[in-house]
């Protein structure tokens, strides 16, 4: 059993870690943008936010099953192949990114107004205002959305799993759907309830360590 | 030092135009404590806040220090901001950053070195006395102690002004004062032109020099403080005036009901200390009968009036009042 379960997963940390880098690295700047773009904000650009806005709207309309699907050439361009636990970040990535932008945009929108009017009085810059104030005074409530992002990342593997992903949810859906291994299923459900347990766990604990209000 | 020329400012709604604030115009001099006093939705906070162009005016020229600052881009603007400091009714700290860090902040966005950064801050902290609260989250500090800070902050790049929106309004009547004692301190040591809005009329009594009074986006009234509360011209002034007063006993002498002659005297600055009534009464053949009364204590001086019948003859009756008069008492028979 247990060398079964370790190697997935082992596969499941790798694809959810990267893909919530990727995430994040494609998301986070998305989340910003919004904010800062939106009417009233500190850089306005109504066009550049309507545009950025139904963007993220439409991929998040899309099943995550559907996505990776369409995602296959892109996950060939990237990593030569379709199947397997590193070409499935890919989709992993795209798909996470606009939930990622949102996540990030409503933490950043909870920073008090009267900060950001501060900044703005002491003759600080834009992007002064994003690291020095609007970032800074976001931590607690950022980190909670890459926790939220990480415990989906860790949901949508599960799925990709199902289509060739590799990872825990693979293995249940082999042992369990296919092979008639009831207890290799459970076993793996019981691993990722306790992955997703462990991580929520921890980021409640991280963000109300860190913040300061 | 802060020059305001027919200021407009309209907030677009749809199609429509409101006017927050209507052809404002008025000058602050240097060094000066100047109050803007009205009530809530008056259009206060909209002025000052054009003062420093968080909120652009739509009409109007404000020229500080000889810039027209109306005309500046964005850039000579950011620059421009780091003379004119500000503060706030929330304080508006950074929760995330401790006593030290929120000071500390503007001199690291202004470049300075760590080592320039530590020791201006320290100086600030003692400044306003927060030396032992250097690490502590705004959490952790009272109202009074969080206006202290964001003072300190404001302070921090060496600003020629000072603006400050009902920075005392979210405090006790006790820390109000003691915030006001500072930023008195800070105009008189460090040369600062502070500009005040408010709606407490105690904070225009105890520390401005001259104070508009505003009603719908209009400035009705400049005054100086000492002449505001000795002749109030506009309805506005006087009703702020009253609701200081602790008895409204003025209100309430009705001269029919008295035989002798009723005036109302006004006395401001030193004849307030003086025994001029006293003094009227042993020179002329006349009886008082002091009806009502008050005195303020205003920033540098007393303010006050006294409402008396006078019973005697009209012929000394007059000279007594010409005597008032020779006193600079204003007399306003009622
Ligand atoms: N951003 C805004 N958009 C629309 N109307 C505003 C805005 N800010 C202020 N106003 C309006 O302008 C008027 C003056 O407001 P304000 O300057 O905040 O008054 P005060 O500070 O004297 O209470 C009010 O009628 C208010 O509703
Ligand atoms: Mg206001």
């Amino acid at each position: 059993m247990l060398e079964l379960i370790i190697p997935s997963l082992l596969q499941t940390v790798y694809m959810v870690f990267f893909s919530t880098v990727f995430s994040l690295l494609l998301g986070f700047p998305m989340g910003v943008l919004l904010v800062i773009t939106e009417k009233g904000g500190i850089w306005e650009k109504p066009t550049l936010y309507r545009i950025l806005d139904g963007i993220i709207n439409v991929l998040r309309s899309f099943p995550f099953l559907i996505l990776m699907v369409l995602l296959f050439p892109l996950s060939r361009l990237i990593v030569g192949k379709t199947i397997g636990t590193t070409a499935t970040i890919v989709p992993l990535s795209v798909a996470a990114a606009p939930f990622v932008a949102r996540v990030i945009e409503t933490s950043l929108k909870e920073v008090d107004k009267g900060v950001i009017e501060f900044g703005q009085s002491i003759g600080a810059t834009v992007p002064q205002i994003i690291f020095k104030i609007l970032i800074p005074e976001a931590m607690p409530s950022l980190i909670m959305g890459v926790t939220l992002t990480i415990v989906n990342l860790i949901g949508y593997s599960a799925m990709a799993g199902a289509i060739g992903g590799g990872g825990l949810g693979d293995l249940a859906i082999r042992y369990g759907l296919y092979r008639f291994q009831t207890d290799v299923m459970v076993v793996s459900v019981v691993v990722i309830v306790i992955l997703v347990q462990g991580v929520q766990f921890l980021g409640n604990k991280l963000a109300s360590r860190i913040n300061k209000k | 030092m802060i020059e305001v020329q027919n200021l407009s400012k309209c907030f677009q709604n749809g199609n429509e135009c409101i006017w927050a604030i209507k052809n404002v115009s008025f000058h602050v001099n240097r060094g000066e404590i100047f109050g803007i006093i009205g009530l809530s939705g008056a259009g206060k906070s909209t002025l000052i806040r054009c003062l420093n162009r968080l909120e652009e005016p739509t009409q109007g020229k404000i020229i500080i220090d000889g810039v027209d600052i109306t005309a500046l881009d964005k850039r000579e603007l950011r620059a421009k901001r780091k003379d004119i400091g500000m503060i706030f009714q929330h304080f508006n700290l950074l929760s995330q950053k401790t006593t030290y860090e929120n000071i500390a902040l503007p001199l690291e966005l202004a470049g300075l070195g760590k080592k320039e950064i530590n020791s201006r801050v320290n100086e600030l902290l003692e400044y306003v006395g927060l030396r032992d609260k250097r690490n502590a989250y705004p959490s952790q500090l009272s109202g009074g102690q969080k206006q202290r800070v964001a003072i300190a902050r404001a302070l921090a790049n060496n600003p020629k002004i000072l603006l400050s929106d009902e920075a005392t309004s979210a405090l006790d009547p006790k820390t109000t004062k003691s915030i006001l004692e500072l930023l008195n301190r800070i105009r008189n040591e460090l040369g600062l032109t502070i500009v005040m809005i408010t709606h407490q009329i105690e904070v225009v009594k105890d520390i401005c020099d001259r104070v508009a009074i505003m009603e719908n986006g209009e400035i009705v009234e400049i005054n100086t403080v000492e002449e505001l509360f000795r002749r109030p011209k506009s309805k506005t002034a006087k009703a702020f005036i009253s609701s200081l007063k602790s008895d409204v006993q003025e209100e309430f002498v009705i001269p029919e009901e008295f035989n002798g002659r009723v005036v109302r005297l006004s006395f401001w600055g030193d004849n307030a200390k003086k025994p001029i009534v006293s003094h009227m009464i042993k020179k002329f053949n006349i009886d008082v009968n002091i009806l009502s009364g008050n005195i303020s204590q205003l920033m540098s001086t007393s303010a006050g009036y006294l409402i008396v019948e006078l019973v005697g003859e009209d012929g000394e009756i007059q000279a007594a009042i010409d005597y008032l008069k020779s006193q600079d008492v204003d007399v306003e028979v009622m």
